[in-house]
């Protein structure tokens, strides 16, 4: 009788709880491996320098060459290092295919600082200015063209994200704001291809944010959207809970009254 | 004889444990358990109201429904939690009228399980063929219907109708042919020539090379394409001429089509999966394989785009360019071989 003492759903539970613990407490204990804000130099660029040299050398290099844990980071611009740092992407939290967004572990004067250092090593991309974001005359329409054109094949048409091989993914852009979109166009970030201004105008680029902005207002008017992934979770959805409630229907009719 | 002859009593004798019919064992069948409305009247007139319930609510939807339709303007938003912001009038109506056919279905399924006769019955089958002398019957009538009709003896006869109906099938085959026209050689070829420009899709601007950054991409399609669209009026050129344009390190390309198809690490592929001929072009710079989002066909465009992964059989076949005079890009030939997925005559 001691065996069925236990819960049948016992073993299930400490299996969750232990599991979720160990991740947690990992996750907790490796975001803060990134350094906190070192000693203020005179200029941003020394400061830059300074967190450069304390939290981003090891993988990528003394002089930001680059090695076999990092790419190299001159020419990459100021652009990549905002877009990387500001979404928390970089200092990666652990090795992976694919960095992902979490809390940024640096504040807003030290990224700036980062990316001033790292745009003195050679010219690259840009963090845009107020004036480029400025979306308020961008012709939606044409963007609406360029998004499914160039953005939708990973994007999704609703920018949602989807997956892409051996584990990346292309990140949903429902949370992403003008200069995240535009840093990453510029830049390529990881398994993304570089828009350049020369090939995607600034207007086209402006005209793409404001459709991404359009998206993101969207309501979901049928309510439900499921993540507006299409039939993956619809179908997913319908098959369990409308499946579901015809076999108990089912067995509630086939059932014997008492 | 499969009707039931004993409504209420065993038929077939199926509380012997044999069916009369066939002789056949047939399961035991468990006692019956009177339900509480049986032999309880409190319990039958409660039953009895759950049941007048369901239909009365029923109705009361139904009257819901109509002043919901009429009275909520449908163009109010209403938040629900879980669900989220949707459209009052809409949800109204949806929840009042399903709600409505719901409970009259309860209710009656409800009706028929508490209140109507319950009675275990046995039904058997009768055996799936017809008697013997109906058999023998029919037998014996189309031999005589055989040698009545003289089909044996008639041989003209029967040659001239076996020719008949062999000759029958060449209607079928000759409307078969002319269900084309057959495609020719437009499946083999595109727009793509030599000397034509290349231009981005949805802006169509010619590319300068030296604009296209290491790890860019731009969807690309043939400078004509606008033109030939306007006099085709369909899209099927650009639904074979569309490529991607990739630039990436020259020292990265492990091997190409063609010699120097490339220019200075620009490359130009068929936007077409050789598998089903789904858009590909969710192009991963850094490791340069462009993954077709449909079956996950991956192509290595570093490597002639090759095939690395999924059920395409064919690499995705390049489109060989150089630059014109004043810095633009240019297809070097059309295709050297057909786009998209294969077909019959491709062989």
């Amino acid at each position: 009788m001691a065996l069925n003492r236990r819960h049948p759903a016992a073993l299930f539970a400490v299996l969750v709880v232990g599991l979720g613990t160990t991740g947690a407490a990992y996750a907790a204990v490796s975001a803060q491996t990134a350094p906190k804000a070192a000693v203020r130099t005179e200029t941003q660029v020394e400061q830059g320098k300074q967190l450069f040299l304390e939290g981003c050398s090891s993988c990528h290099g003394l002089a930001a060459q680059g090695g076999s844990d990092g790419p190299s980071l001159i020419g990459v611009g100021s652009a990549a290092v905002d877009f990387q740092v500001s979404t928390g992407r970089m200092p990666l939290a652990a090795p992976g295919v694919q960095a992902m967004p979490k809390t940024p572990s640096y504040n807003e004067a030290e990224t700036a600082a980062l990316a001033a250092f790292v745009a003195t090593l050679a010219p690259g991309p840009a963090i845009p200015t107020e004036e480029m974001l400025n979306t308020s005359n961008a012709e939606v329409a044409l963007g609406g063209e360029l998004f499914r054109t160039n953005c939708a094949q990973c994007h999704g048409a609703n920018g949602v994200g989807g997956a892409l091989s051996q584990g990346r993914v292309a990140p949903s852009l429902m949370g992403s704001d003008a200069k995240t979109i535009y840093e990453a166009m510029v830049s390529g970030p990881q398994s993304m291809p570089v828009f350049a201004n020369s090939t995607l105008s600034i207007e086209d680029k402006q005209g793409i944010i404001r459709y991404i902005q359009e998206l993101q207002k969207n309501e979901s008017p049928g309510g439900f959207s499921l993540g507006r992934l299409g039939p993956v979770t619809e179908g997913l959805f319908i098959f369990i809970a409308g499946l579901g409630a015809l076999i108990i229907a089912a067995v509630w009719i086939g059932a014997k009254a008492k | 004889m499969n009707e039931l002859e004993h409504p209420t009593g065993d038929p077939y004798g199926a509380k012997d444990g044999k069916d009369l019919v066939s002789g056949i064992t047939v399961f035991p069948m468990e006692p019956h358990v009177p339900r509480k409305a049986d032999i309880d009247p409190k319990a039958a007139r409660r039953a009895e109201r759950q049941v007048a319930t369901m239909f009365g609510l029923s109705s009361l939807m139904i009257i819901a429904f109509v002043v919901a339709f009429v009275k909520i303007p449908n163009t109010s938003l209403i938040s629900i939690p879980i669900i989220g912001v949707v459209n009052a009038n809409h949800i109204a109506i949806g929840f009042t009228f399903g709600l409505a056919i719901l409970l009259i279905g309860i209710g009656a399924i409800h009706w028929a399980k508490k209140l109507m006769p319950d009675e275990e019955v046995v039904q058997a089958r009768h055996a799936l063929t017809s008697p013997d002398e109906e058999r023998k019957e029919v037998e014996s009538s189309f031999k005589r219907g055989a040698a009545e009709s003289g089909f044996k003896e008639r041989k003209i006869i029967r040659r001239s109708l076996l020719g008949a109906l062999a000759l029958f099938p060449v209607p079928l085959v000759v409307l078969l042919r002319d269900l084309g026209p057959m495609p020719g050689t437009r499946l083999r070829e595109t727009i793509w020539d030599k000397g034509i420009h290349l231009v981005t899709d949805a802006t169509y601007k010619k590319i300068k090379a030296s604009d296209i950054p290491l790890g860019g991409l731009i969807n690309a399609v043939p400078e004509n394409l606008l033109e030939v669209e306007h006099e085709e009026e369909n899209l099927n050129q650009r639904g074979k001429a569309s490529i991607i344009v990739v630039r990436m390190d020259p020292a990265d390309i492990v091997s190409q089509q063609g010699q120097d198809w490339d220019y200075q690490g620009v490359l130009a592929f068929s936007k077409i999966c050789t598998h089903l001929g789904c858009p590909t072009s969710l192009y991963q710079q850094r490791t340069h394989h462009l993954l077709c989002p449909c079956h996950q066909s991956t192509f290595d465009l570093s490597d002639s785009g090759n095939v690395v992964f999924g059920p395409a059989a064919r690499r995705m076949p390049q489109l060989a360019i150089t630059v014109d005079a004043e810095g633009y890009l240019v297809a070097q030939s059309g295709f050297n071989q057909p786009v998209g997925p294969s077909f019959w005559e491709r062989g």
